[in-house]
């Protein structure tokens, strides 16, 4: 059981902890997985989140920045004053846990459908939009000296990564095409400033509480980039859960975003975040295509897996949007 | 020609059985499959419902569009091959209407209950 090689850890890296209750697993693919348990402590429990790729799972996915990597990150943010858990360890083979970090567990709720919804958070909702703009201008400037080896990725090689990806799907759509269009056509160049992108910043990866953000979660996807690719991301429509007046995560508006972003004394770019949702909105919807490929191969035969397949048909209602809107 | 019931009728009587008889008995993790498993037997009688008529007018306007002949699935990957080759585009009459139209059909089946297309579905084109 993981809670013998989780309690034998702890008494080596917690001073006075004696053992670990409670572990449950959270989440979990095949590569990685994701566990809760409490730390006994005489001063009283200390809730725990385990991240790890269990044995034998050491090799991270091409875009993976890797969990040592995501460790790195999490505690630069957390020193940094940006929302996040704090790394408690990373792990060591001693502790026969795998590859990953042990973090303090933060309390709040990740399921973007109940923070949109549910009436404890009635009260932060109106603030996070600004709230998140603020906090992407601490995440953008963490300092780069500090920072792990990470992949960097210009506008022009995401464009021919999708395009790509799209292409080895052999999964022909006029809508797709049109994006990729519209994308090489829109193309920005280089950006001005070159800093951390968290990748995945979006509801569903932050841990809201009924004071707003507690913590950014899932850094895996982190590179070197355009700031603007995460403000454009958390804009994608998938992300708004049926909000869709609502851009920004179906908290709020735009334009409270960038408000919160420029109080923090960093600059946006309208027109590259555009550009960066219309390329968050097609890349959401190459995954899904993914997803119906890997259904297919095998070895996830699962039923959700086939359905997000058929989820590529509202990333392309939403690239219609993007780019032919109807009426107005 | 085969017996009946059709597909779709017998599609739905397994979907209703799940849905009415099933589901009160199942909880916890085994419940969000089922609900899974329910929302793809809907989607399956959606399509048998829908797609012989949806297909029909997408190869009409494909044909329109392209001046050529061709099953629905040789149609769309003309057109794509032709978007992508910069031949056609959103100024080319007709392609934003067509692209529409399918989009439209296709959400009827995959997620009717998406918000932009029930926005959309509230639009008049």
């Amino acid at each position: 059981m993981i809670e013998a090689e989780l309690s034998r850890s702890v008494q080596h890296w917690c001073p006075g902890a004696t053992g670990v209750t409670g572990a449950a697993k959270l989440s979990g693919g095949a590569s990685q997985e994701t566990w809760r348990f409490d730390i006994t402590h005489p001063d009283g429990p200390i809730g725990g989140i385990l991240r790890r790729s269990p044995k034998g799972y050491g090799a991270a996915p091409t875009r993976a920045a890797g969990l040592a990597a995501e460790a790195h990150l999490m505690q630069l943010a957390y020193e940094a004053g940006v929302p996040s858990p704090r790394v408690m360890h990373v792990l060591t083979p001693e502790d026969d846990l795998g590859t990953g970090f042990i973090m303090q567990r933060v309390e709040g709720e990740t399921i973007a459908r109940k923070i949109l919804r549910d009436d404890e958070f009635a009260a932060a909702r109106p603030h996070l939009a600004r709230q998140i703009g603020g906090v992407l201008a601490g995440l953008h400037r963490l300092p780069q000296g500090k920072l792990p080896e990470l992949r960097s990725r210009s506008a022009t090689e995401e464009i021919s990564e999708f395009n790509r990806d799209y292409r080895s799907l052999n999964w022909p759509k006029p809508v797709f095409e049109l994006a990729l269009r519209w994308l090489r056509d829109h193309d920005p160049g280089p950006s001005a400033e070159t800093t951390l992108v968290h990748g995945d910043f979006r509801n569903g990866n932050l841990i809201i509480g009924a004071d707003g953000v507690r913590a950014v979660l899932d850094w895996e996807l982190a590179h070197l980039g355009d700031p603007m690719e995460d403000l454009g991301w958390i804009c994608v429509n998938s992300w708004r859960f049926g909000e869709i007046d609502k851009p920004v995560g179906g908290f709020g508006s735009r334009e409270d975003l960038f408000a919160g972003y420029e109080a923090a004394g960093r600059n946006v770019d309208p027109a590259r975040v555009k550009f960066w949702e219309v390329m968050g909105t097609l890349r959401w919807g190459i995954m899904c295509g993914g997803m119906m490929q890997r259904f297919r191969e095998g070895p996830d035969h699962s039923m959700e897996r086939a359905m997000i397949g058929r989820r590529a048909s509202e990333t392309e209602i939403d690239l219609l949007r993007l780019l032919a809107p109807r009426g107005s | 020609m085969q017996d009946e019931p059709t597909p779709i009728e017998l599609t739905k009587a397994v979907a209703d059985f799940l849905r009415n008889d099933i589901t009160p008995l199942i909880s916890g993790h085994q419940a969000f499959k089922l609900r899974v498993a329910v929302n793809i037997l809907d989607l399956v009688t959606r399509q048998l419902t829908q797609e012989e008529g949806s297909d029909a007018k997408e190869v009409e306007r494909l044909r329109a569009l392209l001046g050529m002949d061709g099953s629905v699935t040789e149609l769309n990957r003309a057109l794509a091959e032709r978007i992508a080759k910069g031949e056609v585009d959103l100024a080319t009459p007709g392609l934003a209407e067509h692209l529409w139209a399918t989009t439209m059909d296709k959400l009827a089946v995959d997620q009717p209950n998406y918000a932009s297309y029930k926005r959309e579905l509230g639009r008049n084109p």
